[in-house]
């Protein structure tokens, strides 16, 4: 797609409703998905990301809704076998049938009725594609949790489907297959420029593979937009705190001038970048990787608008970097590398200033100020 | 002792010399509850597989009628087949009993909630998103119900050997329905009540002999078949 050309617009649901015992558990008013992007849903359990995933791949009937595929209306239930052959789902468990690894992945294409030698021909290479051409004739029975989810995307990708939707597909795995199988699939969707639609608890995930990002929770779609836009800019508290912006501080307004306002917030306070009035009611959304932690007290010269002493209350190694929970009056929560937590010496009890620019807090009005 | 040496003596001399009237009571058993055992597996299948995959009120009811069926007792089957059958009975006009095929129709009676409930816990036992994925695969509604029949195959193999070992065994409903006729509607259960009460011990030991070879024959094929269903 050239810079300027409109999206094509491959799926588009509206009016969606799905209900359950009179309850109303999934209600999105419009959702497009795009031809060539990936769409990551996240949000907590129960939020409806596996209903409407469901939903959109024809397997749950709503209780309204219109769908569109490339601009054809299609039935919204199981009654469109077109539409079901033109897309595929992929679920958290592998669902493999009692057979090998290549019946398995050849299932999809003898449901459609294509030939011994059509298969012969397709399959291996999306057992290649996949890493599991050594295991094709081993029963699906005797596979471990990665090479049982590879067989179940190959199963999916081989019928060259139109839209993947992909429902937690990695959340059985443990982290280093589920990092392996990550990373291969993030590469096969980009060279075979698939669409999808995955849902994830897991924000690593949605930020690998996604180009947009969805938030939802309690069966609605709370934000929706580019990933870098949702991760930056999230729409609500529930956004910020779901996509990983650890410090959350409510606030209110005490004085604004030249686009920089200054905030109080509980233990101190904070100046940020907006047209606010003073009194009104905020929250402040610090991102852990944009605070910077030192040792010297006061801090050097630096364009930090932000900076408060600290004491470590404590770190938690996360793989690559360490999460640091700091106590300055206000909880703030830090990402530093090891090498940090070895160069600045950096252990529980330590005082240290903590520093952030204005413009690395993202502010949600909460409200205008009582009149 | 010695009656049962002699029973065990008098079975294999009968197999080996191929006696002419136990050779036709054999195959008229093997006839009888083949036949029986595939009418239930026909109905069985389908109605187990079909109240696995649906929900409707009473369900649970049908549930449990089909569990109970599966503990049907014989002789009950064996009278209200004859009272149907009877002359003045609803099905009387077919004129069938006391033939072998009131013994069928009473053993297949039989054989059907067996198949019926062991497919209904085959089909329920298969993962509950098996069905989605399926249709996700693209299956049509029939598709998707024969890919869930032939995944649930390995238990199927027991609702047969369990269906076929019901009535190959059973005597109340044959010797009721079927009349233990010489030559037409004997078969080796009815032959050996009817041999014990003369106290022919040595017959009746030698078909009880011939009935369990059968019926371990034909459970071995079938487990055969089974076991080498699974892939390696």
């Amino acid at each position: 797609m050239n810079p300027g050309d409109k999206p094509l617009i491959l799926l588009k649901a509206e009016e969606l409703q799905v209900k359950r015992g009179g309850t109303l558990v999934l209600d999105i008013p419009v959702l497009e998905i795009i031809a060539g992007q990936v769409l990551a849903l996240i949000g907590p359990n129960g939020a409806g990301k596996s209903t409407l995933l469901l939903t959109l791949a024809c397997l749950l009937k709503p209780s309204r809704g219109r769908f569109s595929f490339n601009g054809r209306e299609i039935d919204a239930g199981r009654g469109d076998v077109d539409y079901r052959r033109r897309v595929a789902m992929v679920f958290q468990e592998p669902l493999l049938f009692d057979a090998t690894v290549f019946d398995n992945v050849a299932a999809g294409l003898r449901i459609r009725g294509v030939g011994r030698a059509e298969i012969g021909r397709v399959v291996p290479g999306y057992l290649e594609l996949f890493g599991i051409a050594h295991l094709a004739k081993r029963s699906a029975r005797k596979l471990s949790g990665g090479e049982a989810q590879r067989t179940s995307l190959a199963r999916a990708f081989v019928t060259k489907p139109e839209i993947v939707f992909l429902d937690e597909p990695f959340s059985s795995l443990d982290p280093p297959t589920r990092e392996v199988l990550l990373g291969d699939l993030e590469r096969i969707i980009r060279e075979t420029r698939t669409t999808a639609v995955a849902s994830t608890h897991d924000q690593t995930e949605a930020l690998r593979l996604a180009d947009r990002m969805a938030v939802m929770n309690v069966g609605k779609i709370v934000q929706i937009g580019p990933v870098a836009e949702v991760i930056n800019r999230p729409a609500d508290g529930f956004v910020a705190s779901f996509v990983g912006v650890e410090t959350v501080l409510p606030g209110r307004v005490l004085r604004s001038s030249d686009g920089v306002f200054t905030a109080a917030v509980e233990g101190g306070e904070i100046q940020a970048v907006g047209h606010l009035r003073p009194g009104e009611r905020v929250l402040c959304c610090i991102r852990p990787e944009h605070v910077t932690l030192s040792t010297n007290i006061p801090p050097p010269g630096t364009s930090a608008r932000n900076a408060f002493p600290g004491t470590i209350r404590k770190i938690t190694p996360l793989g690559l970097f360490h999460r640091v929970r700091l106590d300055c009056g206000f909880d703030l929560v830090v990402y530093v590398t090891r090498q940090s937590i070895e160069e600045l010496s950096l252990e529980e009890g330590k005082t240290v200033m903590a520093s952030f620019k204005a413009t690395a807090v993202h502010v949600i009005p909460r409200g205008a100020p009582p009149n | 002792m010695d009656l049962i040496l002699e029973g065990i003596q008098k079975a294999f001399f009968l197999i080996f010399t191929l006696d002419a009237e136990v050779l036709g009571i054999t195959l008229l058993s093997l006839k009888v509850s083949g036949t029986a055992t595939l009418i239930s597996l026909f109905i069985g299948i389908s109605v187990g597989t079909a109240v696995a995959l649906s929900r409707f009120p009473g369900r649970q009811l049908v549930v449990s009628l089909i569990n109970t069926g599966m503990g049907l007792p014989p002789v009950v089957v064996g009278l209200f087949v004859t009272i149907f059958l009877w002359r003045n009975g609803p099905l009387g006009f077919l004129e069938i009993l006391y033939t072998p095929t009131a013994i069928i129709l009473a053993q297949a009676v039989i054989a059907t909630p067996i198949v019926t409930g062991i497919t209904l816990a085959s089909i329920q036992h298969l993962p509950a998103n098996l069905r989605l994925q399926i249709l996700a695969l693209g299956a049509t509604r029939v598709q998707m119900v024969w890919l869930l029949v032939k995944e649930a195959r390995l238990p199927l193999f027991a609702a047969v050997m369990a269906g076929f070992g019901g009535v190959i065994s059973e005597v109340g409903a044959s010797i009721m329905v079927g009349g233990n006729i010489k030559g037409y509607s004997r078969v080796l259960t009815t032959a050996t009540v009817m041999e014990t009460g003369r106290g022919n011990f040595d017959i009746a030991i030698a078909l009880s002999i011939i009935l369990l070879l059968l019926s371990f024959f034909i459970n071995a094929i079938l487990t055969q078949i089974q076991q080498r269903e699974r892939p390696r």
